[in-house]
């Protein structure tokens, strides 16, 4: 009885914080199709901000911008944070440690004193604002992230798989790409894939270093939503809510299946 | 006898850090000999191990292969393969994968590797499990992939560092004889790491008792355990009661308040001595026709036999003593030896003997952790 | 032993645009516009000390009331069955896929003075009320904004806590209550320092949040900043001051939260 009680209140707790963290967004979706441009008022169905939205060239140009610098730095950052992942397991436990902390800096410290610092710097420098200065500095704070999920890897694997593959006559680099590597492949691609969503979803940096002409999606929506009313934005949302949960669906389905297959092999074992 | 020697350590030190970890170690090891390196955690044994494997420079000293220095030689050059502590299998490969990968390295013609994985499968006995993943495995059969996947690269020398550490008792055994049964089948070198002195008296030709980076004794099973050279070795490979003793005279030997007769000679006339008398040597008799005789104050069912403590009056020596008949605590019992029971050794020093009981706890405590190779 | 050399191109790059970055932002907070040594600028700085503190003040109601609605609910959750646990956390996580731009948007559609909520009330004859362009707008955006940064930690430290480990509290006489004081919450401790963290750094360095709905009637030290490089009160100088006090309060307030544990821990959490 007061099992099912409890039961009840922890299902409707989760219910309305669920709703708090959708709402908005559901609203926000059904208003793009509002025939008004007011945020406030319905006055009837349309689509037209859609078409809108496909034609507005500045968020064409804006989308390729975000998704250029996306593919660009989560690639370099990957390889350069796998390859610091390695380099670190392999220090010293002091010169590990000071390093880890300093790689945390980035991490834990506030997106815009990052932006600033990384503004000053290309000023000084004189270096103009352009994807290039962009993707400078997406790399510079995705790196840590793809160190932080590759080293975990690294530091669960058995340290003798390496030695056993120089055992078994790997040279070196061998035995890294032969084994070390498919070992720690799930963290390397963890990294890759929040460097990516990280780098598209930035605004923080590249609003301090993106100019006028290397826009990216973020700091364009940012421009708008600075105009009083514009419509597409609810447009634009709508798509990405949709593809964001085609995506989370997609990969989670594959993951079940994934474990099914685990599992089905495990008992056939 | 003929020169077919296939390892030679000679001088070998090594340091880590400026400890010393093997202190100037000299060791010979024949062809198709199957030789255990025995001793408790800390004692250098893996260290010589990975230093055969390629794993370790020695800051001293020289390895011969075949009569040739390999001292510069990688791992991956060298005709020797290991049969890692806990596997190191490749977790993203499969058994038949695993087991093919030095052949693959090698650049082994294809019909040749599979016949050669095929065989090697058989041997221990994992045919039809090609195509498991490792992690899939329970222990015993992950231990035999790991050793087909280092056995069919026909190394010359196979290193084993604890291989069987991880299993249970039952399983332990059953492949203690298996990896005998292969290895004479095979004829190739076994180096066999371990700190269970059971293990190393089971399957080996010689056993080499280390200690502090150092060899204590170098011999046949039956000589390690019948002819210990002094109370470390003796201790370790077996409980023993240890008692001082002073040598009257060769073959003449005073302990416990007793003179008894015994085989060895050599130390001097009035020596102090350490006498090693096996729990297992004893024979039980009534108390007035035993050479010792004591009360009965515990006794423990061990399985095969009883252990039993007996205190004789006024003394403070308890003697170990091992029985199948159980003799009820509080019972007079009379102890007796005979001359080849009564085992003489060197006294000593009281740091060594510190260092014994400590090694000795610290392995009692580690069981199967082997904290001496780390760099 | 060679393998370390494979970390030289990344501390070269963190050199690069990490140190010589916040270098020059400690040599601009100390220099005036023609080069010469100054502490002018941390002066002039503290003509904005209610800023920073109305900002430190929003931000940790902010990080409060996301504790507080996060801790019952991450424990919920890990209480559940793993299917739902696995559907509840994507849920969780969905939202902060969405760019945080649009997530604010969402709520001036909403919190308008002709907004949907007042239209809603309108209906039923209550309001129009006052409510975008409030201190309270600011700080329902980013406890909106920030919760899964607090609900994720925290139920990955409250999944971890063996079911038996609960019964076995229950087994030695606790309440439900003193299980959680007891049990739960020592245990969810670096969950917590972790949300805390997580939630406070972002909100109380926020530019955009206070710009949307605060309606930049008010402002937080993040738009000062922002106004010193990008506004139209330029002054490098003096934004490069203003972020190291940022910097000096977050030092802080990390400190105060790294107590609770190390880092290896840490790595687990953020992901």
């Amino acid at each position: 009885m007061t099992k099912k009680q409890n039961s009840l209140t922890s299902n409707l707790y989760i219910f309305i914080v669920m709703a708090f963290m959708y709402l908005p967004i559901l609203v926000m979706i059904a208003y793009s199709f509002n025939n008004s441009k007011s945020r406030g008022a319905w006055s009837g169905f349309t689509t037209k901000w859609y078409a809108d939205l496909i034609q507005n060239e500045s968020i064409l140009s804006a989308l390729l911008n975000t998704l250029i610098v996306a593919v660009i730095s989560s690639v370099i950052a990957t390889l350069l944070g796998t390859a610091a992942a390695v380099g670190i397991q392999a220090m010293k436990k002091r010169s590990r440690d000071l390093i880890m902390n300093f790689t945390y800096l980035p991490v834990m410290s506030p997106e815009i004193v990052m932006g600033v610092s990384l503004m000053l710097l290309f000023v000084m420098f004189k270096v103009d604002f352009s994807l290039f200065t962009v993707i400078v500095a997406h790399i510079t704070f995705n790196v840590p992230y793809v160190i932080l999920s590759v080293l975990p890897k690294l530091r669960q694997m058995d340290k003798y798989l390496f030695e056993a593959a120089l055992d078994l006559g790997c040279t070196p680099l061998q035995a890294f790409t032969k084994v070390m590597l498919p070992e720690i492949m799930p963290g390397i691609i963890t990294g890759f894939l929040i460097a990516f969503t990280f780098s598209l979803d930035d605004f923080n940096i590249s609003y301090f270093v993106s100019g006028e002409r290397a826009q990216t999606l973020p700091v364009l929506i940012y421009s708008m939503t600075r105009k009083r009313v514009s419509p597409e934005i609810n447009a634009l949302s709508a798509i990405i809510f949709v593809v964001v949960l085609a995506v989370l669906i997609l990969t989670n389905l594959n993951d079940i299946r994934r474990e099914n297959q685990l599992q089905k092999g495990g008992r056939r074992g | 006898m003929e020169n077919n020697t296939l390892i030679s350590l000679r001088n070998i030190t090594v340091a880590f850090d400026g400890e010393v970890v093997l202190d100037h170690l000299n060791l010979d090891i024949k062809d198709k000999e199957f030789v255990t390196l025995l001793g408790p955690s800390g004692c250098g044994k893996t260290t010589t191990l990975r230093i055969i494997g390629g794993f370790v420079e020695p800051s001293e000293g020289d390895v011969f292969f075949d009569g040739k220095k390999i001292n510069d030689v990688p791992p991956y050059k060298r005709h020797v393969n290991t049969v890692f502590q806990r596997y190191a299998l490749f977790p993203h490969l499969n058994v038949y994968e695993n087991v093919e990968f030095g052949l693959k390295i090698s650049r082994l013609p294809d019909a040749e590797r599979k016949k050669r994985i095929k065989e090697m499968l058989a041997m221990v006995g994992l045919s039809g499990f090609e195509l498991r993943r490792v992690n899939q495995l329970s222990g015993g059969q992950q231990q035999r992939v790991a050793i087909a996947r280092a056995l069919v690269n026909h190394p010359r020398l196979l290193l084993l560092d604890e291989p069987l550490g991880a299993l249970d008792l039952k399983l332990r055994k059953e492949m203690q004889i298996e990896l005998k049964r292969i290895q004479q089948q095979l004829g190739i070198t076994f180096l066999y790491v371990t700190h269970d002195q059971e293990e190393a008296l089971t399957m080996s030709d010689r056993v080499v008792v280390m200690k502090n980076g150092q060899i204590q004794q170098i011999g046949t099973p039956i000589d390690i355990y019948n002819e210990p050279v002094n109370a470390f070795v003796a201790d370790f490979i077996g409980e023993s009661n240890i008692v001082d003793g002073v040598m009257i005279r060769d073959y003449l030997v005073e302990f416990g308040g007793r003179q008894l007769p015994c085989l060895d000679g050599g130390f001097g006339t009035n020596a102090r001595v350490d006498v090693v008398i096996r729990p297992e040597d004893w024979e039980i008799c009534k108390p007035a026709d035993g050479q010792f005789h004591g009360t009965v104050i515990s006794s423990v069912f061990k399985g095969v036999h009883y252990e039993l403590m007996v205190q004789a009056p006024g003394e403070e020596e308890e003697w170990m003593v091992h029985t199948i008949e159980n003799h009820p605590v509080g019972s007079e019992i009379g102890l007796i030896l005979t001359p080849d029971d009564i085992h003489i050794m060197h006294k000593m020093s009281p740091e060594e003997e510190a260092e014994l009981l400590s090694a000795l706890e610290a392995d009692s405590i580690l069981n199967d952790e082997d904290e001496d190779d780390e760099e | 032993m060679k393998a370390r050399i494979a970390a030289a191109p990344y501390l070269l790059w963190a050199a690069l645009f990490i140190v010589v970055p916040m270098g020059l932002v400690g040599y601009y907070a100390l220099t005036d516009m023609n080069g010469g040594f100054t502490l002018d600028n941390f002066v002039q700085g503290m003509r904005f000390a209610p800023v920073i503190g109305s900002s430190v003040w929003l931000a940790i109601i902010a990080t409060a009331l996301c504790l507080a609605i996060a801790y019952p609910l991450a424990y919920l959750i890990s209480r559940k069955s793993a299917n739902t646990q696995r559907t509840l956390v994507l849920l969780v996580m969905l939202p902060m896929w969405m760019n945080f731009l649009l997530r604010t948007y969402a709520w001036m559609t909403l919190l308008e003075n002709n907004g949907v909520i007042n239209r809603l009330l309108g209906m039923i004859g209550l309001g129009p009320y006052e409510m975008i362009n409030t201190q309270g707008a600011v700080v329902l955006g980013m406890v909106y904004n920030y919760l899964p940064f607090m609900i994720l930690p925290l139920y990955s430290v409250m999944t971890k806590i063996e079911p038996s480990l609960i019964e076995a509290a229950t087994d030695l006489g606790c309440s439900p209550g003193e299980t959680l004081r007891q049990v739960v919450l020592p245990l969810s401790l670096p969950g917590i320092a972790t949300g805390i963290t997580m939630v406070f750094v972002p909100s109380v360095s926020t530019f955009v949040i206070s710009v949307m709905l605060g309606g930049g009637s008010f402002m937080l030290i993040g738009d000062l900043i922002e106004m010193q490089f990008l506004g139209n009160a330029y002054n490098p100088n003096l934004g490069a001051a203003l972020s190291l006090v940022l910097m000096v309060i977050l030092l802080v307030c990390m400190a105060l939260t790294d107590m609770f544990h190390n880092p290896e821990e840490k790595e687990g959490l953020l992901l």
